[in-house]
């Protein structure tokens, strides 16, 4: 019999398609697992609004399922909104041995001209970092560099 | 329908971002270095999330199974409802940027009263996306004072753009007499409120970038009305070329 345990572990092979390594359960993006109506029910939600992984996602989520036999219907809801501090910690691991910086504590965004947050470089562990740009090569990440190894690297923005 | 004013006022919403958001698209390969060419077209990005869940509701609220995409592409010019501010052309980047100024000055109180919204969808989106507009504001605001208080040449070319574009503000707080219904049983907030936080942060930023707002306060209107500027028509070309041309076409 399909248990909502067998669901969630087939699930935990669903990765975001833009970060491999991450489930959809370490990235928060999984939010609900039901049987209702003689059909299992999964509820996801956008990291952003405008996320172009969201359908792929949703086929992804569906063809797991499906090679497992189990017919499945999958719901996008926008509340409560998505935060990083719904990423696991496993996820936050996984980030930065995939070489993202995970997400800081972030100052206040009132604050103009705040001074960037400190992010550590994921290969060196350097603090000596700069902020190239707060949009990055997707709308969750801003470009860092390191200033002692040289590397240019992602930032996986804290959105609260 | 159900309720006119809430789909009205839901589509206004819902335009605005996507016309801006097309807008923005525009400089997509044209930034003036990556990075704004990055962040303009994720800007971009945000907008149009958030229109597609402005419009999937306004496509709810009319009960005829519409849903964004027939919304975004399947309309005449006279039946979108943005202000004519978002439908100006680019221009060079310090209009760009005043425009998102302007714009995100007043997308991000209105969002966090919409939050309070006895209307749980609009509630939802005004959640979700108020955490982005947080990113667009900071990321105008540092812009505007670093043109305006930068150099000669760019303090010249945000003045000019500040001159050019205050005359589409007053639009945005546009209210009808449906509206007020709306106020009443709290789905939306007054304008007002909302003008009075966009005076604060647009007076605020605009003197640390020494510029000065113009004193002719002539205002432009029509857009809520559906009564558009002449570029709005070869925006709405570009975004509905391909629905246009290959009717149901899917990606």
């Amino acid at each position: 019999m399909v248990t909502k345990e067998s669901i969630l572990s087939w699930l935990d092979e669903v990765c975001d398609p833009e970060i491999p390594v991450l489930s959809l359960a370490d990235l928060g993006v999984l939010r609900g697992v039901e049987y209702l109506n003689d059909e299992w029910q999964i509820t996801i939600t956008p990291t952003y609004s405008g996320c172009p992984a969201m359908k792929t996602m949703e086929d992804d989520i569906l063809l797991k399922l499906k090679e497992h036999g189990v017919q499945a219907k999958v719901h996008l809801v926008l509340s409560p909104a998505w935060t990083t501090d719904w990423l696991s910690e496993s996820g936050r691991v996984k980030l930065k041995e995939f070489g993202i910086a995970p997400p800081e504590n972030e100052v206040d965004k009132s604050v103009l001209f705040a001074a960037p947050t400190v992010v550590p470089c994921p290969r060196c562990n350097s603090r000596e970092t700069k902020m190239v740009s707060q949009f990055g090569s997707t709308a969750c990440k801003a470009h860092y560099q390191c200033l002692i190894c040289s590397e240019p690297f992602d930032y996986f923005k804290c959105l609260k | 329908m159900k309720n006119e004013a809430l789909y009205n006022y839901v589509l206004r919403l819902g335009d605005d971002s996507l016309i801006l958001g097309q807008r923005l698209g525009e400089w997509c390969g044209h930034g003036p270095i990556l990075e704004e060419d990055i962040a303009m077209t994720n800007i971009s990005l945000d907008l149009i999330g958030q229109a597609m869940s402005l419009l999937d509701y306004v496509g709810e609220i009319e009960g005829q199974g519409k849903d964004h995409d027939a919304l975004a592409f399947l309309r005449f010019e006279n039946e979108y409802r943005n202000a004519l501010l978002l439908e100006q052309p680019n221009g060079d980047f310090a209009n760009t940027m005043m425009r998102q100024f302007l714009f995100d000055a007043f997308r991000k109180p209105l969002y966090e009263k919409l939050l309070e919204s006895t209307d749980q969808q609009i509630a939802a989106i005004a959640e979700k996306s108020l955490k982005e507009t947080k990113y667009h504001l900071k990321h105008s605001s540092e812009w505007i004072i670093r043109l305006g208080d930068g150099t000669d040449e760019s303090h010249q070319r945000a003045q000019t753009a500040l001159d050019l574009l205050w005359r589409y503000t007053d639009e945005l707080f546009f209210e009808t007499a449906d509206d007020v219904s709306l106020v009443a049983s709290g789905i939306v907030p007054s304008m007002n409120e909302i003008k009075t936080q966009w005076s604060k942060t647009v007076q605020s930023v605009l003197e640390e970038a020494t510029l000065v707002i113009p004193t002719n306060n002539w205002q432009f209107e029509g857009g809520r009305r559906g009564i558009h500027s002449e570029h709005l028509g070869f925006l709405l070309a570009d975004l509905q070329y391909m629905q246009r041309a290959y009717p149901n076409m899917k990606w």
